[in-house]
């Protein structure tokens, strides 16, 4: 990490819809973030904070309605293909499309010369180990290797900035595990910035260099927390005091902004003791 | 058992069990006009009917009849599908557009357009005319809410992912909207491509001047039963051919897409 200023969100506010719309909703409220070149930077917050929605705006594919957004400087106004790849949560590889096809057709998209993408696909096939399922369809993957391939297609895109939502969101414990530390593996070679938006406090802390803590609906950051362990992260750092405290930290910051989301959508009312201890032991798991 | 083995014995056994019902019929058919003394002005024998459709077969006389059937099907299907694609993708740009006209278009298609058959001779005439403007907008509807469908749901991510990368809009259009649109295009043009031949043959039977409907009727008012049968034999074939040859070409179409 040098400390240069990869991405700059400038005071962004995003709201869906006119006020007095039956369906306005304010997603996203006065924000302001620098995200440091290298650094990984994750997006934490209950359900409809408005996390998705800062990485669509970083990423172009949104306009926000007031606030600003720099690249590298640059201003955001739209997609850039040649700064920022995107990994989304579930099926965004073509379906009709091989593993290599999808990987050829993002180099394509974004404008890759054809002598130079074998090599590209291959090694980014490679570091995501799925070179020997080049030619299988997406629906002939696990959810797992289907996420692999996606990331395998941002990879070969050779952007510096990785935005991820939830990439790991539809998989299951385990498989996210290895996932992520694979992940973690893989990014320590690379200087890539990543923003990664994600549910789940125990990836939060074991991939990311800082924690944005995200205040329920309408969202803004509540807190950032950093997680100073150097990268590629080892499987024991789960089980050490650090990780604990740290993820007991974001737990006791996060919580109360999920009573808040629940209680708004009336989904906290029948609370009941049992509830509240179930709660506990979900939280402690990773 | 071996899942292999029932896997061939299945479509073998009711493939036998088809088989079977239409040698049946025909037997039936056969007892009818021999023993049970069925008129033959009703139900001519199943031997004078095929030595009669030999003899149509043998002496090319259904070329010019099979001609024009098959001239209003080709003209009336390359007018559905041409517009019915070319309609359904511009509606399917907007989700205004689609939710007008969809539902409009679903419940056009549920109306019996043969109805609309006097309307059309009267405008076009008793010739080929009224048969391919029938068959054409018969067809149409199917054509245009399949393309609708076709890239009108496209799934968003998709589209957002290739944006991202990005895609111009040929390169959406090319590589994205086409093959998430194209296999349901081809059921669309799959069915249109029925309706139109179910719909010019039956109007050719109803009023014309040609066509193979034309002939089955004209035997038919002539009493030359066997004959007619004949034709109907004949008809069934060709509509047959027809049918598993755009089947054909549809799951082609599909694996190549």
């Amino acid at each position: 990490m040098t400390g240069e200023v990869a991405i700059r969100v400038k005071d962004v506010s995003h709201q869906f819809g006119e006020e007095g719309d039956a369906r306005h909703v304010v997603a996203l409220r006065h924000t302001s973030l620098d995200i440091a070149r290298g650094e990984l930077l994750c997006l934490i917050g209950p359900s409809g904070c408005g996390k998705s929605t800062l990485l669509n705006v970083i990423g172009g594919l949104m306009t926000p309605t007031t606030g600003t957004v720099e690249v590298s400087g640059k201003p955001v106004r739209g997609p850039m293909p040649h700064d920022i790849a995107f990994v989304f949560q579930e099926n965004a590889l073509f379906p009709w499309n091989t593993v290599i096809e999808n990987v050829n057709l993002g180099m394509t998209f974004q404008g890759v010369p054809r002598a130079e993408r074998e090599a590209r696909a291959k090694r980014s096939l490679e570091a995501v180990g799925l070179k020997d399922f080049a030619q299988h369809y997406p629906a002939q993957l696990s959810g797992g290797m289907r996420q692999r391939a996606a990331l395998a297609r941002a990879l070969s895109l050779e952007t510096g900035i990785l935005l991820m939502d939830e990439p790991f969101g539809a998989l299951d414990e385990q498989t996210r595990m290895i996932l992520g530390e694979d992940l973690s593996v893989l990014l320590s070679r690379t200087d890539k910035t990543i923003v990664f938006v994600t549910h789940s406090l125990g990836e939060a802390t074991f991939l990311a260099d800082r924690v944005a803590v995200f205040s329920a609906r309408p969202g803004t950051i509540k807190e950032i927390i950093k997680v100073d362990e150097p990268h590629p992260r080892k499987p024991d750092f789960v089980t050490s005091q650090k990780f604990t405290t740290i993820r007991n930290e974001l737990y006791r910051l996060l919580h109360d902004e999920i009573r808040k989301t629940m209680a708004e959508t009336g989904m906290g009312v029948a609370h009941s003791a049992s509830e509240d201890a179930r709660e506990r032991a979900d939280g402690s798991a990773l | 058992m071996k899942a292999s083995d029932r896997k061939t014995e299945k479509p073998l056994a009711s493939r036998a069990v088809q088989v079977t019902f239409l040698v049946a019929l025909v037997v039936l058919w056969y007892l009818a006009t021999t023993r049970w003394r069925v008129s033959p002005l009703l139900l001519p024998n199943p031997v004078l009917v095929w030595d009669n459709f030999w003899d149509i077969i043998r002496t090319g006389e259904f070329l010019s009849d099979l001609r024009v059937t098959l001239t209003e099907l080709a003209i009336a299907f390359a007018i559905s599908s041409t517009s019915g694609v070319i309609v359904g993708y511009l509606i399917s740009r907007t989700q205004y557009r689609i939710r007008v006209f969809e539902p409009l278009f679903s419940a056009i298609y549920s109306v019996p357009i043969i109805l609309f058959l006097p309307l059309y001779v009267l405008f076009f005439g008793l010739g080929p005319a009224s048969k391919i403007a029938l068959g054409a907008t018969i067809s149409f509807f199917p054509i245009a809410l399949s393309t609708i469908a076709g890239f009108g749901y496209v799934d968003k991510v998709l589209v957002t992912a290739a944006r991202s990368m990005g895609a111009s809009d040929y390169q959406l259009f090319r590589y994205v909207l086409m093959p998430a649109a194209l296999p349901i295009i081809l059921t669309g043009m799959r069915m249109g491509f029925t309706v139109a031949l179910l719909s010019i043959i039956g109007s050719e039977t109803i009023a014309s001047l040609a066509g193979l409907g034309h002939r089955i009727v004209h035997l038919a008012e002539g009493m030359e039963m066997a004959r007619m049968f004949a034709y109907i034999v004949f008809v069934v074939f060709i509509a047959a051919t027809l049918n598993m040859l755009v089947s054909a070409l549809e799951t082609r179409g599909k694996r190549h897409g």
